[in-house]
């Protein structure tokens, strides 16, 4: 026995991270509240009112350059003569003030839980599965705050973002959950603090561009049924609220192409380690291999949405398959497929 | 012929269109999976035998196509050649035109700049030439800018920046493709030898490996290992009270060449030991008993053999010893056997470990007496071929006991010590590649952050007649790339040019003027 666990530090982690879920699910209530109640109007059924159903197909169509002045501004325009109740949107504007407020109380909270943790066991907090999926959790949130900062429009968004940050959290908690343990030889080297980090920012970003992929799926069928003058059911009748789809398939591109060099950054990282490692840079292990083809399905991507006839639609699926395949190298490769990098601490 | 040509043109036209590599792109996304959920032969050979085993026709099938070296297979390559050839075809043109832009002016201003997607004007008291060399002074160095004079007295200036969004694209393509050639190169030249070392014992670069993976230079011999020798003096793991490993630590001394003086290292899992172009790495350790056998004859032996953890967890360990007699007297004595380095007795006499470490080890052992190695067919070291032997004795051991079997032999179980397992490798081309990473990262970032815009300016002199007649400065703007918030970047820009060219006069003065 060389190294101990510091287990109250552990326990206090654990409780914290239990209480930031709690806290992120009422901010989540709060999102879902103001998207419910708050003033962003319903998009379609105002310009239906107001115009043909036309402009809007020719809104959602507009030229690359010209869309990135058409924020969801735009749309709160575009309703403010929905003669909604303005006490309807005061309290959605509450209630969203509130989300936001709790979404910061649970991202301090979630950052003390992985920083008490690595603390616990006097190492980098993303050693395991668990703690890989909290971290991921947090720099989604930390990424959804910081745009909130930047355009504090996209506030009632926050319910897309909070759900699958709660997902992962509960899955983590649950059935990926490890205790707090020193880290196996293979592990002990500042590569995991430099690889791992890379591939949980990533990761994480790469999330936020699937859940506006998503969105911008939602509203581009919202808008092509309304349109046709078809009936709109759940889940696309959520496309009511949403920003343009042009604004929507701007802003996922964005953020792939902010993660997409620090994915390649982490792979190229993970090949250093590789090398230290396990004497060769790089060696078709399941891990690696699913890197390598997440890598180049959001390379395919970025290639798709400079190629004509693979922008929109076509593009916003690759985006979703490159996502599903890097999930599946969390979830499936860890844990199903043994490999080297089989570090989940389940057993 | 010309018909030929033509359709060879057109087919190289189809390969090098970016349809193309994205159809490629997702064939080697494709491509690459069942190396992923089947065992490959490179990384695992015995699970593709006992694949193949289970599975029959269907498995004699899918190794037919090459399903168990994916990554060796002749249509993986045949892919990422394609891309290769694509990714060259697509690349050449546009390096010639990059480097052609790089030097062309700036484009003359349309001539309707309000028709851009961005554009906006501003009027002043300051002459043309002031708002010129003003607006130029504004735009700064990342701009480049060009002045036309349009004649009549109007001036225009062509403003473009972001050429690095090209240039970082093409830096992270060539990199990729001189990665790709590196690690070509580097497989060529490479060798990889293990060997399997006991305390005490040590190994030479090459000389009688347990098992070895070479490049082609390596196979045929224009290429030698490097001439160095290690010792191991000690190997060390220690464990957490879970038995979860902790740390593993080999001990060596080592010298460059035969002739050279030894020199002690340390190595450790993620820190090799690294001698000139080689690598001596910790692949893995296990324990290797010690027994004395007393041979029919009456002479006795000492030996010591590796075992072979067949437990990840708690290394419950399995091996063979081969004490060869007398030729033709059916005299060898064969052990075969487990090691149980924290020993339980699960029921029955059926003893298993339940830790890593070493707590009162056991050694289970069945003696053998007859032929070892009958057929002549070279077996493993770690298990016995008992087909042409009997069985002579049994008994679980501890260290010092020792147990005679029926015909008179005698085993005693003195100990153990650690072997490790370590790996020597050589790739010339590593270093190279990590420099085409770095490259292939800058590019990217490069080639997905620059933005490359396009600005005029169009600065229309007032009536000549009229001194109330105020400088106009029209702009208009052009995002050539995705990348950031053109609308917003304009909006300022234009905010500062007017800022600075020109204090506009009261806006009472400018109506007045204007009646």
């Amino acid at each position: 026995v060389t190294v101990a666990v510091n287990s109250g530090m552990a326990h206090l982690s654990d409780a914290l991270f239990t209480t930031a879920i709690a806290v992120y699910t009422l901010a989540m209530i709060g999102y879902a509240a103001e998207y419910a109640f708050g003033r962003r109007g319903r998009v379609a059924t105002t310009a239906r009112a107001a115009a043909p159903a036309k402009v809007l197909v020719g809104a959602a169509g507009t030229s690359d350059s010209r869309d990135s002045s058409s924020t969801p501004a735009e749309i709160v325009a575009q309703s403010t003569d929905a003669g909604r109740p303005a006490r309807r949107s005061v309290v959605g504007e509450r209630f969203g003030r509130i989300a936001v407020g709790l979404t910061i109380v649970g991202a301090v909270i979630h950052a003390s839980s992985i920083a008490i943790r690595g603390a616990a066991v006097d190492r980098v907090p993303w050693g395991n599965m668990y703690e890989f999926a909290s971290v991921v959790g947090l720099i989604a949130v930390v990424a959804f705050l910081v745009s909130l900062a930047k355009a504090p429009q996209i506030r009632y968004l926050g319910l897309f973002v909070m759900l699958p940050v709660i997902l992962t959290m509960f899955l983590a908690g649950t059935v990926l959950y490890a205790k707090a343990s020193p880290l196996v030889p293979a592990l002990q080297s500042y590569w995991l603090a430099i690889h791992v980090s890379a591939a949980a920012s990533a990761e994480g970003i790469l999330m936020t561009s699937a859940v506006i992929t998503v969105l911008f799926l939602i509203r581009q069928r919202y808008d092509k049924r309304i349109a046709a003058e078809l009936p709109v059911r759940f889940p696309t009748s959520l496309g009511s609220r949403l920003p343009e789809p042009a604004t929507l398939d701007k802003v996922a591109y964005r953020t792939v192409a902010f993660a997409f060099p620090i994915y390649t950054f982490g792979v190229i990282a993970g090949a250093i380690w590789a090398e230290a490692a396990w004497g060769r840079y790089w060696g078709w292990d399941p891990k690696e291999t699913w890197a390598f083809i997440a890598w180049v399905i959001y390379a395919a991507y970025l290639h798709a949405r400079a190629t004509a006839g693979w922008k929109g639609r076509s593009a916003a699926w690759i985006n979703l398959l490159g996502f599903g395949a890097m999930t599946f190298n969390f979830f499936v490769v860890n844990i199903v497929i043994s490999g080297l990098h089989s570090y989940a601490g389940l057993n | 012929v010309t018909r030929v040509v033509r359709v060879l043109r057109r087919a190289w036209r189809r390969l090098i269109s970016m349809r193309t590599a994205l159809v490629l792109l997702f064939l080697l996304a494709v491509a690459a999976v069942p190396g992923s959920l089947l065992p490959q032969r490179p990384l695992n050979p015995t699970k593709v035998t006992a694949y193949l085993a289970q599975h029959g026709a269907w498995g004699r099938f899918l190794d037919r196509l090459g399903m168990f070296e994916v990554f060796g297979s002749v249509w993986f390559a045949a892919i990422y050649l394609l891309l290769f050839v694509s990714l060259v075809g697509c690349l050449v043109p546009r390096i010639r035109l990059h480097a052609k832009a790089i030097r062309a002016k700036p484009l003359p201003a349309p001539k309707r700049l309000e028709r851009l997607p961005e554009h906006g004007s501003f009027e002043t008291t300051a002459t043309i030439e002031q708002a010129a060399a003003t607006s130029r002074a504004v735009l700064g160095r990342r701009w480049r800018v060009l002045r036309r004079d349009e004649g009549a007295g109007v001036l225009t200036l062509s403003a473009e920046k972001g050429y690095s969004r090209e240039t970082g694209n093409l830096i992270f393509h060539v990199a990729l493709l001189a990665a790709l050639v590196l690690i070509a190169i580097g497989r060529l030249f490479s060798y990889q030898y293990n060997f399997v070392v006991t305390q005490g014992s040590g190994f030479c670069n090459g000389v009688v490996p347990d098992s070895t993976r070479l490049g082609r230079l390596a196979q045929d011999g224009t290429i030698s290992p490097a001439p160095f020798c290690v010792q191991l003096e000690q190997f060390t793991a220690n464990y957490l009270s879970s038995g979860e490993p902790s740390k593993f630590i080999a001990k060596v001394q080592y010298n460059k060449t035969v002739d050279a003086a030894n020199e002690p290292a340390t190595i450790t899992v993620n820190h090799p030991l690294r001698i000139e172009g080689d690598r001596v790495y910790l692949i893995g350790h296990g324990f290797a008993p010690k027994i004395t056998v007393r041979m029919p004859d009456g002479t006795t032996r000492e030996d010591v053999q590796a075992f072979i953890p067949r437990d990840p967890t708690t290394l419950l360990s399995e091996g063979a010893f081969k004490e060869y007699g007398k030729q033709r007297a059916n005299a060898d004595i064969g052990i075969e056997g487990f090691f149980a380095p924290t020993p339980e007795d699960t029921g029955g006499g059926v003893i298993t470990s339940v830790s890593p470490e070493v707590n009162n080890p056991i050694l289970g052992i069945f003696i053998y007496q007859g032929t070892i190695n009958a057929t002549g067919v070279p077996q493993s070291v770690y298990s016995l071929d008992s087909t042409n032997m009997s069985r002579t004795g049994q008994a679980s051991l501890q260290i010092g006991q020792s147990v005679k079997a029926t015909n008179g032999v005698t085993v005693r179980f003195d100990g153990w010590v650690p072997w490790a397992s370590m790996q020597v490798s050589h790739d010339p081309s590593q270093d190279y590649l990590l420099i085409a990473g770095i490259a292939m990262v800058v590019g990217l970032i490069g080639s997905l952050s620059v933005r490359r815009r396009r600005l005029w300016l169009r600065i229309t002199p007032g009536a000549s007649d009229d001194s109330s007649s105020l400088t106009v400065v029209s702009v208009g703007g052009l995002a050539r790339s995705d990348s950031g918030n053109f609308a917003g970047e304009f909006a300022s820009l234009l905010e500062r040019l007017e800022a600075a060219v020109g204090p506009a006069p009261e806006p009472e003065l400018v109506g007045a003027g204007r009646e």
